[in-house]
């Protein structure tokens, strides 16, 4: 009987906890409504200008806000994963984008065809996945293990350099191209690597790695349903199957944060947070401080890889070595400090205000202005556009200039977080670090 | 209570006495590999002589950009990871006076201050023989110029966060690398340019081939070494050099002494920008050419540098300099030349797993 | 020590008893220290330390500032590695372990400035402590079907937590950050913290520092029963009423060495022990 009781009580609390939140069910639910809300307000800024920019029919401004969405949900996935690994045990890991690569290229390498222009074995691609997955987890566990008791900023240059090696070696010529046991095996050096058709594709497509003009010739039913459905909204065939693949992301994305949010409500999750406040206290308990920083490492590692792959897959998909640059790492710090670190919740608004905001939303707004203001003027260098203000108008929102203005917006943002606002946007709010909850005593059953 | 005897704790213990012993015999194995390719003609003497040459001149140029960021990394405690963005300030400001210097009335001012992207350096003929001048002016403006940037950029960045610890300020540092970057790319365009026509040469035979020397490579080892023994002349016989030496030994104990903190701290960026904007320049004419990420591609390498010769020694940043440089050149004995960069990283990433405070040993020692 | 013992003792707080211990004496002592020495560059912080701790017993620990006691206790906690000498406890050679091994084994040590882990409540702070907790393993953490198991132990180790902090009189600051506490409750927290852990033995580095004198009164009847129920505690501590009263034997360590160690009686009357102290403010 009391048996019973026991499980009824635990049955009501999970049903209590349905997004398991930072905190209790009231934090999840204002949790939801904030991140609810700013999706909302991004999705509006974002029609507007997609409305104000060339308007191009329904389809088009869907479009933009699939490209807003997918990449606010990579930064979601990689700030999730940081966090795990500086918000919550303090490790600070700059090796982020080195770690992507390996999951990226394990998993084209194994399920990239043996014919490929870049050849690979011609696995399936699940195992492609996972593999990747388990290869950067492996990697993360390779770093840590002898770099984990390092002093954090040289753990910071470690793993940067550690990032740096992978990408130069996976663009040399050595590793473009070469054969193991008789199986010809290759990163596509500096070049592109085309990967295997994405499940999306395979999903709707009989012939899922032709080109797309002559998939779309063979639908499976659910590919009927998709191009019928693309008719109405006006969509050309890649853009409603990008919009399937990233409705369908919000799948994994959601078991990142769950994951994640039960690894920080654990009592694992309250060693890392010890480990990161003081980790001398958490020894003298008797925590193995180096097995929780190692796990935490690799399994952060793992994480990032996958995300990767998720994030590369879209499309027609493409590794290129470019895309795993330094830089990349500085992006997913950026969102996760924003957002405020410690936080998955606060992960998951500086993904979302990082990706939109930041990321996206001068190349929106570069747009509005193109189709709005007459910038002819074409300076070549600052000092003809330097010889009014309309030249120089033109000067700075020429294409390089408005990349090259984005990073010195995200320069300046970080400087200010640093100095200003270190917790970031929900910094100061702090998930619970149990599984039961806390604050109160629960009255024992008679 | 039960013993919870971990088999991974005598690996772990194993494993950290285990590996400088590997990467001992590992050295060993290289040297021994590298007597019998001279011996059965693999590599010839000439190429090795080559290799060490270009070597001790990359890592002078590093070594020299190493002893700012060496001093900062011990003074104010953060590792500085827009100290590459300087380096590239330094080399823009100088060639924007080398080539004003050596052109002015000649040709049109966009092309003088390198915002065009198709500069190009042969119409003004510059190298260190027909236009010493120009080259001798960019070097000061160079340091000039770096110099005040970073004592700038301490003001409205580091400097309100003097209590913030190392972690706040590395991270901080970044964005600072990020916007200057990308405002030199605004400046200057992405292009990369050409700097210096017709270098003089002379070559000198080594065993049956010979070894070309390049003036320019030349007046880099020449000039970083006269810097470095300024700096280490000034140091050791002023009264600034004596307190930023015991401030970088001893923050708590220098306060205590009456050191005159903010003093010390200006003086370092000013030292430390200085010579890393000369290294800069330096960089940039040993390369004959530059673009915006000249500083930045070398931040590894310089915090390598650093790392090795333990963080706050001048000196060991040199050796460890020297170390990187003929690293990444002798490394092309084994490896191709896309790799020889990689080479010197995993030098970096073993000497902070074997020995985390350098060369010179664990005394933070200017 | 088991966890049903440990919660028991906790749970008998009511019925306080001063019975003074009927001899736990078993073979030989729990901890052994021989020749412990460490030096920070010219300073000699212990130089050849040797006692030994009788299992059960309340020994203290005593000697003027700068005598080495911390860093005794950092060196048979793992936080410094000795630079000669050793560290037996219950049998085992202790010496250079890392702190969280020989927290493990069953020795266990609060630190003199307390260290509150400051952005963690009160509450979290003890659930962080007891040992052996399924869901500090990742897969437990993580997997849907430990979740019950873990919830489950995770009430059972509220359950001590609370009464834990009931007895040191923190329950009340439970969901309060430890950052807000005052000196004595961190000190208290660190308690609560280190009984959470079940050892076997427990450093006490200046538990009274701050603590009300009901409160502190009402930890050493504590102290006292646990020491009956089996724990053996090395007490650093400066209030030489409690010494004298509470502790035996009492070991006095001056510039890194033993002094002289015995019972508090014979302590209080000893010559050098009263030249260390400068004018014998050993006085009962």
């Amino acid at each position: 009987m009391s048996r019973l009781s026991v499980w009824l009580r635990r049955g009501l609390r999970a049903l209590r906890h349905p997004l398991g939140g930072d905190g209790d069910a009231d934090g999840a639910r204002s949790d939801l409504v904030l991140v609810g809300g700013l999706v909302v307000g991004v999705y509006a800024l974002f029609t507007v200008m997609a409305l104000l920019g060339p308007f191009d029919g329904v389809g088009n401004v869907l479009s933009q806000l699939e490209t807003v969405t997918l990449l606010v949900l990579v930064y979601v996935m990689l700030a999730l994963a940081l966090n795990l690994q500086w918000g919550y045990a303090g490790l600070l890991n700059l090796g982020v984008a080195g770690f992507m690569a390996i999951g990226a290229y394990t998993m084209a390498m194994l399920s990239a065809a043996p014919d490929a222009t870049v050849p690979g074995l011609g696995l399936p691609l699940v195992v492609g996945i996972v593999g990747g997955f388990l290869a950067a987890t492996l990697f993360g566990a390779l770093t840590a293990l002898p770099a984990i008791r390092l002093r954090a900023d040289y753990l910071a240059i470690v793993t940067l350099a550690f990032s740096e090696i992978i990408r130069l070696v996976v663009r040399s010529e050595a590793a473009s191209e070469f054969t193991i046991a008789g199986q010809r095996l290759g990163t596509g050096g500096a070049n592109t690597f085309p990967l295997p058709p994405n499940p999306v594709k395979v999903l709707l497509y009989e012939n899922p790695s032709e080109p797309l003009v002559a998939a779309v010739d063979s639908p499976t039913v659910a590919g009927d349903l998709m191009l019928e459905i693309a008719d109405v909204f006006n969509l050309s065939a890649s853009q409603a199957e990008n919009i399937l693949y990233t409705l369908l992301l919000l799948i994994p994305v959601g078991a990142f944060y769950l994951l994640l949010t039960r690894i920080g409500n654990s009592p694992f999750g309250r060693v890392l947070r010890a480990i990161r406040e003081d980790e001398l206290v958490a020894g003298s308990l008797g925590k193995n401080t180096r097995r929780f920083k190692i796990t935490t490492f690799a399994v952060g590692c793992g994480l990032m890889g996958l995300a990767a792959i998720l994030w590369q897959l879209q499309g027609q998909g493409r590794l290129s070595p470019g895309t795993f640059e330094p830089e990349l790492t500085f992006f997913v710090f950026v969102a996760l400090i924003l957002g405020g670190s410690g936080s998955n919740t606060g992960s998951v608004v500086g993904g979302i205000v990082f990706a939109a905001v930041l990321l996206e939303g001068p190349r929106a707004l570069k747009r509005v202005v193109d189709e709005n203001f007459d910038v002819s003027a074409d300076p070549d260098t600052i000092i003809e556009a330097s010889q009014g203000v309309e030249p120089l108008f033109a000067y700075l929102l020429s294409d390089s200039s408005i990349e090259a203005l984005r990073f010195i917006m995200l320069g300046v943002v970080l400087v200010y977080l640093m100095q200003r606002q270190p917790q970031g946007l929900l910094g100061h709010r702090r998930g619970q670090a149990a599984t039961v909850s806390l604050p109160t005593r629960e009255e024992e059953e008679p | 209570m039960a013993v919870r005897d971990n088999p991974g704790r005598v690996l772990s213990s194993l494993r950290v006495n285990l590996l400088p012993a590997l990467l001992a015999v590992l050295g060993l194995v290289l040297l021994l590999d590298l007597g019998r390719r001279l011996v059965i003609g693999g590599l010839t003497l000439s190429a090795l002589v080559r290799f060490l040459w270009t070597g001790l001149v990359r890592g002078m140029a590093i070594g020299l950009a190493g002893i700012g960021l060496s001093l900062t990394y011990s003074i104010l405690g953060f590792a500085n990871f827009a100290h590459g963005d300087y380096i590239t300030v330094g080399a823009f400001a100088g060639w924007v006076t080398t080539f004003v210097v050596a052109g002015v009335g000649s040709v049109g001012l966009d092309l003088l201050v390198l915002v065009s992207s198709d500069a190009s350096a042969g119409e003004l003929g510059i190298n260190v023989l027909s236009t010493p001048v120009a080259i001798a002016a960019g070097l000061v403006v160079a340091a000039g110029i770096t110099a005040l940037v970073t004592v700038a950029l301490d003001r409205v960045v580091f400097r309100p966060m003097r209590d913030a610890n190392g972690i706040a300020l590395l991270i901080a540092s970044v964005g600072v690398a990020l916007a200057l970057r990308y405002t030199l790319l605004i400046l200057f365009s992405g292009s990369v340019r050409t700097l210096t026509t017709d270098v003089p040469t002379t070559a000198v035979g080594v065993g049956s081939g010979e070894v070309v020397f390049r003036a320019h490579d030349v007046t880099v080892v020449v000039l970083a070494g006269l810097l470095m023994l300024g700096t280490h002349l000034l140091l050791q016989y002023t009264k600034l050099g004596t307190a930023m030496r015991a401030m970088a030994d001893n923050k708590e104990l220098a306060l205590v002494t009456g050191i005159p903190t903010e003093r010390v701290v200006r003086t370092t960026w000013i030292l430390g920008g200085a010579l890393t904007g000369a290294a800069g320049f330096l960089i940039a004419l040993q390369l004959g050419g530059m673009s915006t990420t000249l500083g930045w591609d070398r931040l590894l390498l310089v915090f390598a540098a650093v790392i090795l010769g333990g963080v706050g020694s001048i000196y060991g940043a040199i050796v460890g300099g020297l170390i990187i440089g003929i690293t990444i050149r002798l490394s092309l004995v084994w490896l191709p030349n896309e790799l020889s960069i990689a080479s010197a990283f995993v030098v970096l990433v073993f000497m902070l797993l074997v020995r985390p405070n350098g060369l010179l040993g664990g005394v933070e020692t200017v | 020590m088991t966890a049903t013992q440990s919660t028991e003792a906790t749970r008998e707080r009511e019925g306080e008893s001063d019975d003074p211990s009927e001899g736990t004496t078993t073979a030989g002592p729990i901890l052994a220290v021989e020749q412990l020495r460490k030096g920070f560059g010219g300073i000699q912080a212990v130089d050849g330390a040797t006692f030994e701790v009788a299992p059960g017993s309340i020994t203290g620990l005593i000697g003027p500032n700068g005598a080495g006691k911390s860093t005794t206790f950092d060196l048979i906690t793992g936080v410094y590695s000795p630079d000669s000498g050793r560290v037996r406890f219950d049998g085992t050679d202790i010496t250079g372990w890392r702190p969280d091994r020989v927290a493990r084994r069953g020795l266990v040590r609060s630190f003199q400035i307390a260290r509150e882990l400051a952005g963690m409540t009160v509450m979290e702070n003890v659930m962080l402590a007891p040992p052996d907790q399924l869901g500090e393993r990742f897969w437990p953490a993580v997997l849907p079907g430990f979740r019950g198991r873990v919830a489950e132990q995770e009430r059972e180790l509220r359950e001590r937590a609370w009464e834990t902090l009931e007895f040191l009189e923190l329950d009340d600051l439970a969901g309060e950050r430890a950052g807000a506490l005052s000196g004595g409750q961190r000190k208290l927290l660190e308690l609560a913290r280190v009984l959470m852990t079940e050892p076997e033995m427990i450093l006490l580095d200046e538990p009274m520092a701050g603590v009300n004198p009901t409160l502190e009164r009402k930890l050493l009847d504590r102290l006292q029963e646990l020491s009956d129920h089996g724990y053996t505690f090395l007490l650093v501590e400066h209030d030489m009423d409690v010494v004298m009263e509470h502790c035996d034997p009492v070991i006095v360590l001056h510039q890194g060495e033993v002094l002289a160690q015995g019972p508090p009686a014979a302590i209080k009357s000893n010559e050098r022990v009263l030249e260390a102290y400068l004018g014998g403010e050993v006085e009962a």
